[in-house]
């Protein structure tokens, strides 16, 4: 059928966002497969009976605390007995699991603890008595976690999580979540166009300042003293992340010091734009992916979590956890409050990346063998010091891919 | 009883009914006629204009998917959508409902406002792009709080509420 181009990582072919047979693979190798889905934060499954549902690739999955054992349970969100969904609803307390098709209904570890009419009625019907009700439970997954992140997988010999992505990649989680957070906003955006094009993009490093213009229309850019980007060892994660030039230890604002416009164009309220040092490391912004289809992202005191969910070939949900921390000031939440319409669906730095890859997306259809290049900053996958003008990232995620793919 | 209270409603409460349901239909017109330089004249100099979901403000929560506060941050994301963003072309079309009173709220600073009312209506709108493909993108509640200024009735506070937590691809143009 389809084999990848003699270019190697340097160009990646456009069927590979339109071939149904792709996606039907992607679904048994990659998310039925060997690797780590985030499936929620811990903070949803905190006490004893809550649970959230959510989707692995295609497969729903329910997300539990279980009471008795005490530790967070993950479940295919289908009845084993004629398979309806179990759990409807997004978030929840539960009992038990009762199915509403025919009263089925499982403990909260899974095990299935009753029938409806097992000896049937009045001595007629009923289950056939060899039917033995402890070997019919719902499908487990395994369950990791790393600070606020939940993980299942329904691999039996994947190495924990923290192996999986590599040193550096916990390293960056544990700044991200080095001490308690809440929960501050969330939605979910829905992509028209295949889930790749968006993990391309936030690996995408080199678009940045090109597609999204909003900084340089109204003189804003401000010089990045350092930065880089990091692939770690498999390819498929990422972090990219910046320290942006600042006046003063007190608080910086894009705004002070700026180039000026080309055409002369300003904006009259500032306040969005006011910010202060988040971290000690004088990091401002930072970009880290989690192969497949995790993004966790500051920008400035901007700080969320997204999940990509596939649906279908050329649809994906984006969902968002926006979050702060515990001990935020009144202050601090303020400027999250305003920061907070620079990025999102509707964030005026960023709000490009909600259709670009519908932009690639039409193409594909009749793309006649044609692939994309990606040979900005080379052919490797290695780490870019040097410029996060850089593909690299992009490279890394096909490197993972292809390998979990056989293709 | 007359026609005019037999809903408790007095004929004050109707004619305010009606100037708030003009201002409210005046407003979606001028984005819907792609006159977005108007749309922040509907609003008063110390607005608050804010889409957030149903779901965030059940759960209380400060971040939705906009947050402007005054005239001018309005008029600067206008300036952005005319200047500063790149998206696929594509217009408006905003279906309103009558409006209806909701219980007196208090204002953002926490003291009831004075001689301010909240009045609801429940919107559709259609998004029509460049191709012609017209759907329907998004559906909620304006939860409106007026007020007399400039010898008008403005709208003081706007949170526009998305019954649906999903928005589809980006939200540029405002609801
Ligand atoms: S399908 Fe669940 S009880 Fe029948
Ligand atoms: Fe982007």
């Amino acid at each position: 059928m389809f084999r990848w181009p003699d270019e190697g990582l340097a160009r990646v072919p456009f069927r590979v966002y339109n071939d149904p047979q792709i996606a039907e693979a992607e679904q048994k190798l990659l998310f039925q497969g060997e690797t780590w889905n985030l499936v929620c934060l811990d903070l949803e499954v905190a006490e004893p009976g809550q649970y959230r549902t959510n989707w692995i690739g295609e497969t729903p999955v329910i997300v539990v605390r279980d009471p008795v054992a005490d530790r967070i349970r993950v479940f295919v969100n289908r009845c084993v007995h004629r398979g309806s969904m179990l759990c409807l609803e997004r978030h929840g307390k539960a009992e038990n699991f009762t199915c509403m098709y025919h009263n089925w209904v499982y403990s909260l570890d899974g095990k299935l603890q009753s029938i409806a009419f097992k000896r049937g009625v009045r001595g007629q019907g009923g289950m056939p008595a060899d039917f033995d009700i402890t070997k019919h439970g719902l499908r487990e997954l395994r369950v990791d976690t790393i600070r606020n992140l939940v993980f299942a997988t329904f691999s039996d010999q994947l190495p924990p999580v923290a192996e999986w992505f590599g040193p550096r990649m916990v390293w960056s989680l544990e700044r991200f979540f080095h001490k308690p957070i809440r929960l501050i906003g969330g939605y979910t955006q829905v992509l028209p166009n295949n889930w790749k094009l968006y993990a391309e993009n936030v690996r995408d490093s080199y678009h940045a300042s090109l597609l999204h213009t909003f900084f340089a229309t109204f003189g804003l850019n401000r010089l990045s003293m350092d930065g880089a980007v990091e692939v770690n060892e498999a390819g498929g994660s990422h972090l990219s992340w910046s320290k942006m030039a600042t006046d003063d230890a007190e608080g910086t604002d894009y705004a002070s010091g700026g180039l000026r416009s080309m055409r002369d164009l300003a904006i009259e309220d500032r306040r969005l734009l006011k910010t202060w040092p988040e971290f000690p490391d004088g990091i401002t912004h930072m970009i880290q992916t989690l192969f497949p289809n995790v993004f966790l992202q500051q920008i400035q005191n901007t700080l969320a979590v997204r999940l990509l969910v596939p649906r279908g070939l050329d649809r994906c949900d984006l969902q968002w956890w926006v979050f702060a921390y515990e001990d935020d000031t009144p202050e601090q939440l303020r400027m999250r409050l305003m920061q907070s319409n620079l990025v999102g669906p509707a964030g005026l730095v960023s709000l490009e990346d909600g259709f670009i890859g519908n932009a690639v997306q039409r193409t594909t259809r009749g793309d006649q063998g044609h692939g994309a290049i990606v040979e900005m900053g080379g052919h490797g996958v290695g780490t870019e010091r040097q410029s996060r003008v850089s593909e690299a990232a992009v490279r890394g995620f096909w490197q993972q891919w292809r390998g979990l793919m056989g293709l | 009883m007359s026609m005019a209270t037999t809903m408790g409603y007095t004929t004050a409460d109707r004619e305010f009914l009606l100037a708030a349901g003009q201002t409210c239909t005046d407003c979606a017109g001028a984005i819907d006629d792609d006159n977005l330089e108007a749309w922040p004249d509907y609003f008063s100099e110390d607005c608050l204009y804010r889409v957030e979901t149903r779901e965030g403000r059940a759960n209380g929560w400060q971040i939705g998917l906009m947050h402007c506060e005054g005239r001018g941050m309005l008029r600067d994301r206008v300036l952005a959508i005319r200047h500063g963003n790149v998206f696929d072309p594509h217009t408006y079309r905003h279906v309103l409902s009558m409006p209806r009173f909701a219980p007196a709220a208090p204002g953002s600073d926490g003291t009831e406002i004075a001689s301010a009312r909240r009045v609801l209506t429940s919107f559709n709108v259609t998004r029509v792009m460049q191709t012609g493909e017209t759907t329907l993108f998004a559906v909620g509640t304006y939860d409106d709080v007026f007020v007399e200024a400039e010898g008008r009735l403005l709208i003081r506070s706007r949170t526009v509420v998305l019954d649906s937590r999903n928005l589809d691809t980006l939200l540029v143009i405002p609801l």
